[in-house]
């Protein structure tokens, strides 16, 4: 139903083409110094792509919720710092990542045992529940006029937020990253096999004796947890928390970038988000009308078809150039 | 109410033929602008408006039915949810080209607008007509599948599509027009409750959560569930807003939760 990838396969090292992102990030750091602000966002979003890329695009859990994650983790970075006055990004990361894995384990455990439309209503649910605590625990959270207030240290005590966003950019992409990394050793594991098989046929993981529901706690939380980082360098980046990192709408766009990209591809977060958000900086300010019809048709054009996204589109012109060895072209 | 009259539209597409169209927010505005076009620029008269708004969004809806929603009977669920997000998407635009940023004002003839008189207590006229409303649809609705040879052939063709098909039912003409009733009810829901909810090109996004939570929380392929779902959250959300004004819409979304905790399927839900 997502997508043709197999998430298993004998040959894991890492090839040429994979530091390519890493490569244009620096290339971009250099050569576009004015538009860092943008970067930074770009690489948070990708964080919060790969996240959702593992439960919907690896484990087929179709959310519309996802948001409720970044969001919690955005505001507990947020009052970890501007109400508790810690300021080690460090420790915001880290409260946040476990704020979000807390919520994802308990959430994740009562949800997941769900289904299709019931179990796309409970993240919903659960995203406007966090919204309306956000909106109205005005003491903690500043409500509609969101918290601001947020400071970050230097950090490891040396490099200080700066305005051009040099330090944003940079730390932004070293997190992304080690997220990268964990994620792709996830994809390639047996665990990343058996998320895949529960995707393409539940009852046969049933009765092949894999923990299908286990599992997918598992990755929910893991989810949920990389998606809660992402929401706190979003307000460390920010040093700001507003009521926008929750509910239907920052999910729906997530879940927009991703499917632009590609799903069940590794970098199929990748590619979305920085299509999407450089398309909508230039677009939307101007046009805003435009840009959401533009968006809803490349949508319905993508699902009906362009299954795989942008990605797969780039597949299927590699494997048109070159058939003999398309299938090693296939960019995962 | 006019949660009930557009939900159980919805109840009908999603329910009795499996797909998740969120897009459901999008034929009752569809609805809520023909009949406020209708009123303020062309003066036709507020029933007859109603049963344009029907029409037109039920016409509408086949030609999207068999130009796309057909093709993704067969596709996944997440399909499914991101063409109905593009196609809210692409209402929104259109929408805000078309008719503006502000809401569409809808002007009530006469005799809708004082207040009767009931019981010792006044109610305004507007709302009890929709209520009343609402139990024809009610009625009309039950009528025609439990007890009519329509009726029968959908439950057919839900249970078992294939079977149905071959015992001669034509199942892609009665899924079409399935699908044009449950977005013309969308239509007549929008239209009729215009002055309620107020028509504006967010429509579709803004009450997406609520259609969804009726509906769900009715059970799909039911008529009654999402009837006393609506009612269930009507009441709910006004009393909490009430008494508790701080937690606002806060219980809706836990009772909702709590209810497709203890039944998935929803209150009246039909095991497919």
């Amino acid at each position: 139903m997502i997508g043709p990838q197999s998430g298993y396969t004998a040959d894991t090292r890492i090839r040429w083409t994979e530091w390519l992102p890493w490569i244009a990030a620096l290339a971009f750091f250099f050569l576009m110094p004015e538009y860092l602000s943008l970067g930074a966002r770009i690489l948070i979003f990708i964080l919060f792509a790969l996240s959702l890329d593992l439960i919907l695009g690896y484990a087929g859990i179709v959310t519309l919720g996802h948001s409720a994650f970044f969001g919690l983790g955005a505001y507990t970075a947020g009052i970890v710092s501007a109400k508790l006055g810690i300021q080690d990004n460090f420790v915001q990361l880290v409260a946040a990542g476990a704020a979000a894995a807390a919520l994802g384990a308990l959430t994740g455990a009562i949800i997941l045992r769900t289904r299709a439309l019931t179990l796309l209503m409970l993240t919903l649910a659960i995203t406007a529940i966090l919204l309306e605590l956000a909106n109205k625990w005005t003491t903690m959270t500043g409500g509609a006029d969101g918290l601001s207030g947020v400071v970050v240290a230097p950090i490891l005590g040396l490099f200080k937020f700066d305005i051009f966003n040099k330090t944003a950019f940079l730390y932004c992409l070293a997190v992304l990253l080690v997220a990268w990394w964990v994620v792709r050793r996830l994809i390639y594991s047996p665990f990343g096999a058996m998320l895949t098989g529960i995707r393409e046929n539940t009852v046969r993981m049933h009765a092949v004796g894999a923990p299908v529901y286990w599992r997918l706690v598992l990755v929910y939380t893991i989810s949920a947890t990389m998606a809660g980082i992402a929401g706190a360098l979003l307000t460390q980046v920010n040093q700001f928390v507003g009521l926008n990192v929750l509910g239907l709408e920052p999910s729906g766009d997530l879940l927009v970038m991703l499917i632009l990209g590609g799903v069940g591809r590794l970098y199929g977060a990748f590619v979305g988000p920085v299509v999407y958000l450089v398309a909508q900086d230039y677009l939307a300010k101007q046009y805003p009308e435009y840009w959401y019809f533009g968006i809803g048709v490349l949508l319905i054009v993508v699902v009906l078809f362009a299954r795989g996204g942008i990605l797969g589109l780039v597949d299927r012109w590699l494997a048109f150039l070159r058939p003999r060895s398309s299938a090693r072209a296939s960019a995962r | 109410m006019i949660l009930y009259v557009i939900s159980v539209g919805l109840s009908v597409t999603m329910g009795l033929m499996g797909f998740i169209n969120l897009a459901h927010g999008v034929f009752a505005m569809a609805g809520g602008y023909i009949l406020s076009t209708a009123m303020a620029r062309f003066g036709i008269p507020f029933p007859l408006a109603l049963v344009i708004a029907f029409a037109a969004v039920a016409l509408a809806s086949i030609v999207l039915e068999r130009l796309l929603y057909s093709r993704l009977y067969a596709a996944g669920e997440l399909a499914q949810v991101l063409f109905s997000i593009g196609l809210i998407l692409i209402s929104m635009a259109v929408a805000r080209l078309v008719f503006g940023n502000l809401a569409a004002p809808v002007f009530l003839p006469d005799y809708l607008r004082g207040q009767v008189h009931v019981l010792g207590r006044d109610f305004p006229t507007y709302r009890v007509f929709i209520i009343g409303f609402s139990f024809l649809i009610i009625f009309l609705l039950w009528f025609s599948v439990e007890r009519t040879r329509w009726g029968a052939m959908v439950r057919a063709a839900v249970d078992n599509r294939a079977m149905a098909q071959s015992v001669g039912i034509n199942t892609k003409m009665l899924f079409m027009l399935t699908f044009a009733l449950g977005s013309g009810l969308a239509g007549l829901g929008g239209a009729l409750g215009a002055d309620i909810l107020p028509v504006q090109w967010a429509y579709p996004f803004e009450h997406l959560v609520y259609f969804l939570i009726v509906v769900a929380v009715g059970g799909l392929g039911s008529l009654r569930g999402p009837f006393i779902a609506a009612l269930l959250i009507g009441v709910a959300d006004t009393a909490c807003k009430y008494w508790t004004p701080q937690f606002g819409a806060f219980l809706v979304y836990a009772a909702t939760i709590v209810i497709l905790l203890w039944r998935p399927l929803g209150l009246f839900g039909v095991r497919a």
